[in-house]
């Protein structure tokens, strides 16, 4: 087995241990999207949503979701927690680096990330009958562009962090706003349009609504994908510069 | 070829010299110490040696490598404890001896560690479940996972109360043993006296004095007293002969004896020889504090233990 495997295998043991972590980013999406379904006017076709049931539209929703719960909340409050403890110092005195700590958690996060998203969108598909992106390579790089920009900006929070708990901190205040834009609360369709012109400019805003237009059919506003694009270079250039492994 | 050879070696932060002008060696198979207060330069010292970081200036050579530039090779062959890192506390100590032992190509037996150190019914136990003397000896189990040739130990015994920092004792002499070298960082100077074979005393970055323990208490010349009730007429002239000693007195029944060198071995043997036994014989003699105090002119830094001191329970 590799170093980086033996890694990742550690770190998801260790991720495992730890119920409200795994409970609020895997569980809870997919929880989430059965008591939404469970709602009979949620699954009714609604004119002022283009047809759309309310159910149809927290799919992304939630995938945005799980993205956010693993890359803002999980990752920096564990990588923080690490520095603080000394176990990056430690391991470099090892023959492995600390920063192959940070890939695991980055393997681990994103195995985990694909298993909760997949889990939302196969519960949509079978219980409420959602449909599947139509524009399937759109809604893959919309995907891959939400997951870089909230990874980049979670890396960002575990470098200012001083602490683990200050960094689980950060990460819940920043999570907020980002699921508002999001749409967690009103989804974007049902929100006012000056909402919606600045929440294009937030990862989610437009990470939802990029997977939105991919699901039915249509590929992603450019300006979406470059917003994305903006935060994950923006936000790992400034990770890279102010990441302290002591 | 030595373990370790510094030589010169400099160490700036700003204003602040933290190593200045420093030169030893470490021999291999020895327990090295190095003993200065807080502050006096160690942990900057033992980090260039372990290639954490560069020096300003002179050199230091491991293992016949440059720790910084050889960083990869030192990693596979020198061991390190360092001060105040922590594992996962969800960690079990299996896991972590497990995956510490996955990052070497020839690492130790794993098991046969945790029973030397007295850690093998705690294999299923989590790292926070772990008593403060339980979590130094794992930590000093992951240094020697790697079966280093040179075990780095700073300040091993920190946090630890006395019963649990004298088993750790053992353990290091256990290890040197096996033929580990083993650098000790530590501001205790019982630690230094009971385990190295030599201290380093360092202050204010630069090294004061390197010699045996026993070598850096003679070097201080500092005057011994000795006490005993004789079995029989004792003529003074018979200890005062001794270049040994200084001056005898009495009290009642107690002679008193003060001198220098060895004072209690001189005495001794020439009682022997008249056929006196020194009942109640009592010795009072200048240890490595002493000797720290009279080379630096101050007291090490005896600052408390960090935490709530504990037992370990498993012994």
């Amino acid at each position: 087995m590799s170093r980086l495997t033996k890694l990742t295998l550690t770190e998801a043991k260790l991720f495992w241990r730890d119920p409200t972590g795994w409970f609020f980013a895997l569980a809870f999406p997919p929880l989430l999207l059965l008591i939404l379904g469970s709602v009979p006017a949620f699954r009714e076709p609604d004119a002022e949503l283009a047809g759309l049931r309310v159910i149809d539209l927290y799919v992304p929703i939630l995938v945005g979701f799980v993205l956010a719960m693993l890359a803002i909340s999980v990752l920096p409050s564990y990588l923080a927690t690490y520095r603080e403890k000394g176990i990056l110092r430690r391991l470099s005195v090892t023959p492995v680096p600390p920063s192959r700590l940070l890939q695991a958690q980055l393997a681990m996060g994103l195995a985990m990330a694909l298993g909760a998203v997949t889990l939302v969108i196969g519960l949509g598909v079978v219980v409420f009958d959602t449909a599947l992106p139509e524009q399937l390579l759109g809604f893959l790089v919309a995907f891959v562009l939400a997951a870089a920009s909230l990874y980049a900006l979670g890396l960002l929070v575990a470098a200012v962090a001083p602490s683990g708990k200050a960094a689980a901190g950060i990460g819940t205040v920043l999570w907020f706003p980002i699921m508002f834009f999001a749409g967690l609360w009103v989804p974007r369709e049902a929100m006012p349009d000056i909402v919606n012109r600045v929440g294009d400019f937030t990862p989610l805003g437009a990470g939802v609504q990029a997977m939105r237009d991919a699901w039915s059919g249509s590929w992603p506003d450019p300006l979406h994908l470059a917003v994305m694009a903006a935060f994950a270079i923006g936000a790992s250039l400034a990770a890279a510069r102010l990441f302290r492994w002591e | 070829m030595p373990v370790i050879e510094v030589d010169h070696l400099r160490k700036q932060y700003r204003d602040l010299v933290a190593v200045d002008d420093l030169s030893f060696t470490v021999e291999r198979g020895e327990i090295f110490g190095i003993l200065g207060p807080n502050g006096a330069g160690k942990t900057t010292t033992v980090e260039i040696i372990e290639g954490l970081r560069t020096p300003d200036g002179g050199t230091a050579r491991v293992l016949g490598l440059d720790p910084w530039r050889d960083r990869a090779e030192l990693r596979r062959r020198v061991g390190a404890q360092l001060q105040e890192s922590e594992l996962p506390e969800k960690l079990k100590v299996r896991e972590a001896m497990e995956l510490y032992s996955s990052f070497y190509d020839e690492p130790a037996d794993s098991e046969r560690l945790l029973d030397d150190l007295g850690l093998a019914d705690k294999r299923d136990t989590s790292y926070g479940k772990l008593s403060g003397g339980q979590k130094q000896r794992l930590s000093i189990a992951l240094a020697l996972v790697g079966d280093p040739e040179l075990a780095i130990l700073d300040e091993l015994t920190t946090g630890l109360d006395p019963n649990a920092r004298r088993d750790t004792w053992e353990l290091i002499e256990q290890i040197r043993d096996r033929g580990v070298t083993v650098v000790l960082v530590t501001h205790v100077m019982e630690e230094a006296e009971r385990l190295a074979d030599r201290v380093a005393l360092i202050d204010g970055g630069r090294l004061v004095a390197i010699d045996t323990p026993a070598g850096l208490v003679s070097r201080i010349d500092a005057e011994q007293r000795l006490r005993f009730r004789p079995s029989a007429p004792l003529d003074d002239r018979l200890l005062t002969d001794l270049p040994e000693v200084r001056e005898v007195t009495r009290r009642g029944s107690w002679v008193l004896v003060t001198g220098a060198g060895d004072l209690l071995q001189a005495v001794t043997a020439v009682l022997a020889r008249n056929h006196i036994v020194a009942a109640d014989l009592r010795t009072e003699q200048a240890s490595l504090d002493d000797a720290f105090v009279a080379l630096t002119g101050r007291r090490l830094d005896h600052r408390p233990p960090a935490g709530q001191p504990e037992r370990s329970s498993s012994q």
